[in-house]
């Protein structure tokens, strides 16, 4: 691994603002504070996003308002031949683990309890921390959002999972399984929730610190 | 061409390049084969070049490609229980949710079909003429961008972790039977993971800009 930094010399690092320009956050290319679009991928030029954050909360709430149904309606309807089963998510788990798989159990629980109420919080400090400008931790409020951006996708399991079983499992009169409500506002909650971590940022985590330190780095 | 003196700010900006997740402006400087150059401040890695990641990639997202439509098309999964069967194809599962849910089967079968397919037409699209040093397609710039913009939505390797997972809830109630597509999918995710890791983006885009002449 190299780092762009010159090795030796611990100068401090100048982000594109102070240095007068924007950035394309797709292609990573500089330009002249001002240009509206990237002259080499096409991108929005924005230094940095001011409405970001009324954005996140936006999707944020939403999301959080889709999680509420998503964990009281049933997620699967399992028909047999004498009786007609609704289970919530967790409600699920539980059964799997009755069962004896304590694994998937475990899976589904992480991945459609722990993940997205794990998001909401990470979502909420990070956007919080901007908001009242933390000078601290940059680098581990950095890897958070790292975090955040690359497991959100993984919650969409579950509805995979109900996707498969529900047209797998179509037996005529032996058994039958079929989505449940909760499978749409699950869907959207996650939807909702990679759409608030997108929304946000980043490079507004590392501005308070600049900010603080003052322009004593160039005339 | 040693700047190693001059200030940031003097430099053309054609020598430097910023991090697109915390914004540091470092000089540019091209790794060797191999090596990653990453932002010493937020670790994220800005140019990752490989000897070949081009052929590479090609080679891998043409294999992508085939396996996409064998999967689409092949059974995937069958089950049997006392005397009834059912065999259904990766698409019968993206569109499981009926009635008022059809929006939600439309977004499975995108998030699992659709966009990894899309994005592998464009990735061949753009990458195929850089690579064999012709000037870039018409349109590759957005073609690139949208290749891009749609990776977080691409979600192939999710919906394997939930086969796993499904087959495990069925596995009591009857007998389950993997058809070619199954295979397919599995192999698909590994390629699909390897295309990722192989690209860089930066070389992508600095070959776009600065075509080579033939």
């Amino acid at each position: 691994m190299v780092s762009m930094a010159v090795s030796g010399t611990p100068e401090k690092i100048l982000s594109a603002r102070e240095l007068g320009l924007v950035a394309c956050t797709r292609c990573a290319k500089p330009w002249p504070m001002g240009t509206e679009t990237c002259g080499r991928c096409g991108h929005n030029l924005i230094s940095r996003d001011e409405l970001s954050l009324q954005r996140v909360w936006a999707y944020w709430t939403v999301g959080l308002m889709c999680y509420i149904p998503a964990n009281v309606y049933p997620m699967l309807l399992t028909r047999t031949l004498f009786q007609v089963d609704e289970s919530t998510i967790i409600g699920g788990a539980i059964e799997l683990a009755q069962y004896g798989n304590w694994g998937i159990a475990f899976i589904i629980l992480f991945a459609s309890v722990a993940i997205p109420l794990g998001k909401f919080f990470a979502v909420a400090y990070l956007a919080l921390s901007v908001q009242l400008g933390w000078v601290t931790s940059q680098r581990r409020r950095h890897y958070l959002y790292e975090v955040v951006e690359y497991i959100g996708r993984w919650s969409m399991i579950d509805i995979f999972v109900v996707a498969i079983l529900s047209s797998l499992v179509q037996l005529k009169t032996l058994a039958s399984i079929n989505p449940g409500t909760a499978s749409i506002f699950f869907a959207l909650s996650v939807i909702f929730t990679m759409l608030a971590a997108q929304a946000f940022d980043s490079r507004m985590i590392w501005d308070a610190q600049a900010k603080d330190e003052g322009p004593n780095h160039h005339d | 061409m040693d700047h190693a003196a001059t200030p940031l700010a003097d430099l053309p900006l054609d020598e430097l390049i910023v991090c697109p997740q915390c914004d540091a402006t470092y000089r540019l400087r091209r790794p060797k084969h191999g090596e990653r150059a990453t932002c010493s401040r937020c670790h994220t890695a800005l140019i990752t070049p490989r000897r070949n990641a081009g052929l590479q990639i090609i080679a891998v997202a043409l294999a992508v490609l085939v396996l996409i439509l064998g999967a689409t098309v092949f059974p995937f999964l069958r089950i049997d229980a006392a005397g009834t069967s059912n065999a259904v194809s990766i698409l019968d599962a993206a569109l499981a949710f009926g009635g008022p849910m059809i929006l939600l089967s439309l977004a499975t079968a995108a998030l699992i079909v659709f966009i990894p397919l899309l994005r592998v037409m464009l990735t061949l699209y753009v990458l195929i003429p850089v690579v064999l040093d012709r000037p870039p397609a018409r349109h590759a710039i957005p073609a690139f961008r949208l290749s891009e913009g749609l990776r977080p939505w691409s979600m192939a390797e999710v919906f394997a972790i939930g086969c796993a997972v499904a087959l495990v809830k069925v596995a009591d109630l009857a007998d389950v039977e993997f058809g070619p597509a199954f295979y397919m999918f599995g192999a698909l995710v590994v390629l699909v993971i390897a295309q990722d890791r192989f690209l860089c983006k930066w070389s992508v885009w600095q070959s776009l800009e600065h075509p080579k002449k033939s």
